[in-house]
Parts: C-alpha cells; sequence; structure tokens
C-alpha cells in the first residue's frame, strides 16, 4: 500500500513539475465541446439532445491524448524496468500509475464538464448525472488506455496505434456514460446506466492491471 | 516436462507441422469446392423465391456464413493466442496472425453484403443496427489487432502483445455486444429488426449450412496457406527450410 502511495504521489509531482501537458489535454477538452455548436448551429434543442454524447467523446479524446506518456518517460529512463524488478507486485505499482494518470487526466474533466454541460442548456439534474457518469467513467478509460499504453510501448508510430487499439475497447463506456445522461433527460432514471458503467469499472479494476503488468514484461523483455 | 508430452506436441514444431499443413491443404480446398458447389446451387435454384424479399434475399447465403465466420474466427484466434501465452509455443502465434486477415476479410464481407442486403429490404445501406454495428467494432478489433503485430518488428513480441491484445478483445467483445444491443434498443425503437424475419425454409436453412461449411473450410485452407508462408518467412535461417524441395527451386 506505502509503495502504492508512493507511486502516485511521484506521478502526481512529475505532473505538477510539467503542468503545460496535462494543461494541453483540458484545454483540447474545452476546444472540442465547443467546436460541435459552431459546427451543428446554435439551436438550444439540438445542442441539449447532443451534449452527453458530445461531452464523453470529447472526455475519450483528451484522456487518449495523455495515455501515451504514461510508460514512455519511464521506459526511456530505465525507471520502469526497476519497478518490474522491484519486489512489490508490479500490478499494484502499475494501478499508482494509473490512479495517478486519473487525478490528472481523469479527474478535472470531471470538474469540468458541469462548465460545458451548462453551455449545452443541460439542467441541474442532468449535469449531476454526467459528473457521476463521468467520475465512474474516467477509471474505466485510464484502465483500459494503460493496457493499450503498455501493448504500443516503444512501438512504431505508437500514437495512432493506440488509439486504432483503444478506442474501439471505449464503447461500452461511451455507451452507458452517454447513456445514463440521455435516460435521465428523457425521464428514464440514470440507475441502471450507472450500475453496469460500475460492474465495467469493477471488472476493469481487477482486469486490467493485470493484462497491463503482461503487456509491459513483453514489451521490456 | 515430461517426455510423454514431446509427442504430444510434435507438430507445435514449426519444422513438422510445415509438411503436415501442406499434405491438409488440398483437402480443405477439395472441401471448399463441394460445400460451395452444393450451397451455391441449392441456393440459387432450389431455395424458393421469398415472398416477402424477392430474390434479392438471396445474398443472405453469403452475408450470414461470413457473419458467423468473423466471429468464430475471433474465438479461434484468440485461442491460439491464449495458447501461445500459457505454453510458448511458436506456431500458435503464428496461427493467431495467419487467421487475422482471414477475419478481417469475413467481417468486411459480412459488412459488405449486409450493406447490399440493406438497400433493397430496408431502403437504406447502413442502420445504426445492434449486429451491424457490433460486426463494425469487431472489424475494428481485428484492424487493430493485425496493426499492432505489424507495428512491431520483433515477431516474438509481436505475437505475444498480439495475444494479449486478442485476449482482451475477447472478453470485450460480449460487453460491447449487449452494450451496443441496449443503447440501439434505448435509442430508436426496433424499426428494422433482423429477428423479425420470416420462418426460414428449409431449404434455405440447408443452403445456409453447406455455405458457411464452405466458407470455414475456405478459411482453414486459406490459413494452413498463410501459416506455411510465415513458417517461410519466420525459419528463414534454419538447415530444414533451406533443405525444402521449393525453397531449394
Amino acid at each position: 500500500m506505502k509503495a502504492l502511495l508512493a507511486v502516485i504521489r511521484r506521478d502526481l509531482l512529475l505532473a505538477a513539475r510539467r503542468k503545460s501537458e496535462v494543461l494541453t489535454a483540458l484545454f483540447f477538452f474545452v476546444i472540442v465541446t465547443s467546436l460541435f455548436p459552431l459546427g451543428i448551429g446554435p439551436e438550444p434543442a439540438l445542442l441539449k439532445k447532443i451534449a452527453p454524447g458530445v461531452l464523453w467523446v470529447a472526455a475519450l479524446l483528451a484522456t487518449m491524448l495523455g495515455l501515451n506518456r504514461l510508460f514512455a518517460a519511464d521506459h526511456a529512463d530505465g525507471t520502469l524496468e526497476q519497478m518490474v524488478l522491484s519486489p512489490t507486485p508490479l500490478g499494484l505499482l502499475v494501478g499508482g500509475k494509473v490512479a495517478a494518470h486519473w487525478l490528472v487526466s481523469g479527474l478535472p474533466l470531471v470538474l469540468l464538464a458541469p462548465v460545458l454541460g451548462l453551455q449545452f442548456d443541460l439542467d441541474a439534474g442532468a449535469l449531476g448525472v454526467l459528473m457521476i457518469a463521468l467520475l465512474l467513467g474516467t477509471p474505466l478509460l485510464s484502465l483500459i488506455g494503460a493496457i493499450g499504453a503498455a501493448l504500443t510501448l516503444g512501438v512504431r508510430g505508437g500514437g495512432v496505434l493506440l488509439s486504432l487499439l483503444v478506442l474501439p475497447l471505449y464503447v461500452p463506456a461511451l455507451i452507458f456514460g452517454a447513456g445514463a445522461v440521455e435516460a435521465h433527460i428523457s425521464g428514464l432514471g440514470a440507475g441502471g446506466h450507472l450500475s453496469l458503467l460500475a460492474a465495467l469499472l469493477a471488472l476493469a479494476v481487477f482486469f486490467a492491471p493485470w493484462a497491463t503488468t503482461a503487456a509491459l514484461r513483453i514489451a521490456l523483455e | 516436462m515430461s517426455n510423454r508430452l514431446v509427442h504430444w506436441f510434435k507438430f507445435a514444431s514449426p519444422q513438422s507441422f510445415y509438411p503436415l499443413a501442406g499434405k491438409m491443404i488440398p483437402w480443405f480446398w477439395a472441401l471448399t469446392a463441394v460445400f460451395g458447389v452444393a450451397g451455391l446451387w441449392l441456393s440459387f435454384f432450389v431455395a424458393p423465391t421469398d415472398a416477402t424479399q424477392g430474390e434479392g434475399y438471396r445474398i443472405i447465403f453469403v452475408h450470414v456464413p461470413t457473419s458467423w465466420m468473423s466471429m468464430f474466427i475471433y474465438l479461434v484466434m484468440a485461442a491460439w493466442a491464449g495458447l501461445g501465452l500459457a505454453l510458448n509455443t511458436r506456431l500458435s502465434g503464428m496461427m493467431a496472425s495467419a487467421l487475422a486477415p482471414t477475419g478481417a476479410l469475413m467481417a468486411f464481407l459480412s459488412l459488405w453484403t449486409g450493406a447490399f442486403w440493406g438497400k433493397p429490404m430496408w431502403g437504406t445501406w447502413w442502420v445504426w443496427d445492434a449486429r451491424l454495428t457490433s460486426e463494425l467494432i469487431l472489424f475494428f478489433l481485428y484492424l487493430g489487432f493485425i496493426a499492432l503485430q505489424a507495428a512491431i518488428d520483433d515477431p516474438r513480441r509481436a505475437d505475444r502483445a498480439g495475444a494479449i491484445l486478442a485476449l482482451v478483445g475477447v472478453v470485450n467483445v460480449p460487453i460491447i455486444y449487449f452494450s451496443v444491443q441496449w443503447w440501439n434498443t434505448l435509442h430508436q425503437g426496433a424499426s428494422v429488426s433482423v429477428n423479425k424475419a420470416p420462418a426460414m425454409a428449409q431449404t434455405m436453412l440447408w443452403g445456409m449450412l453447406l455455405m458457411a461449411l464452405c466458407f470455414w473450410m475456405y478459411s482453414i485452407a486459406v490459413a494452413l496457406m498463410r501459416v506455411r508462408a510465415i513458417i517461410l518467412e519466420r525459419e528463414a535461417h534454419t538447415e530444414w527450410v533451406k533443405d525444402l524441395a521449393e525453397v531449394k527451386r
């Protein structure tokens, strides 16, 4: 547990020293969501309808941006090899790195999403559901993304390849996440969607670090 | 590993599998031809014209088997990949990468023929129906697998990285399928549904089954040919490959 916290603290510190990388992803999120009304038109009814989908797709893409760097720097300076060799289970260390990635790139999206949701004329209830859905969904994105990041570590054209590998796997998160908000707006209640999202998160917390460590060991051998 | 296992795994070595595959390929081609001729004859000349869909429905004799094969091949591919990870056999990884292009082809054909079927039946090339969407995502998963293997130069690492991706994909395929299905039912009432097609005539079912067998045998034959090519490519430095009659020629 101590090792887990140490990895989280270290990665957060590193992120704090390089603020621009974190902020770039955040501004990307803001800009992409602002582009949709410009492309589609300013009708409030239409914007309200597409808002959950737009915000979620933008969140998917914004999380993708930071994934490349999840293991790359540690791989380059040899830290990753030391982690593999350390007596602490690699899965725990990977979990720490994923948690730090989420704190840096997922949590800000959750906090920022209501502000952007206001631009799309979502009411308070819908904004709340959107936040809960993102709160459950963004860790899922970080966990699945870590598998892709580990698989493409040190591979030619890793960035584009990463999106090709990971985006199809993001489909369930997108469907249930955006679906929760839509279900709430249409009066169906978001409970079912949120439960499914939480179930997916529980599955991913268990399996994703395991798959990620296997992929890392392959990348490093 | 006891000695007994060595006999069991005799054909796990590329050297002994290569000639075996060579002997099997003509048989699978022959079976492909037999099932194909029988299936096409049944589906074009024997199966009755559909009362509601006319002659156009006959594309399902290609469409349904390719959809089945696209899903089945992904499972087989993941099974080979998992076997390769667990037992560390080289041939398993080669089989997985030999199956991937065929699976992608089947998924593509299934989407393409589906569009051809949809245009006259539903009046549109594409609907965001649950089956279509999940088939499309399956196609993306195949492409991801192929792209990942192509991007890694070391074949052993490519095999093992691809294996993990295939296994992650196989866990995800049912999740994706059900999520898309629920998404679909929430978004739009099932305006078009494959499920509600009228009960099939017996001959149609037989035609479809024969065509499915034909595509199955074709996939095996092509995968074996591809795995032979991969073996030659990867084992090019070995003595036994240099001694092969077809290499010396």
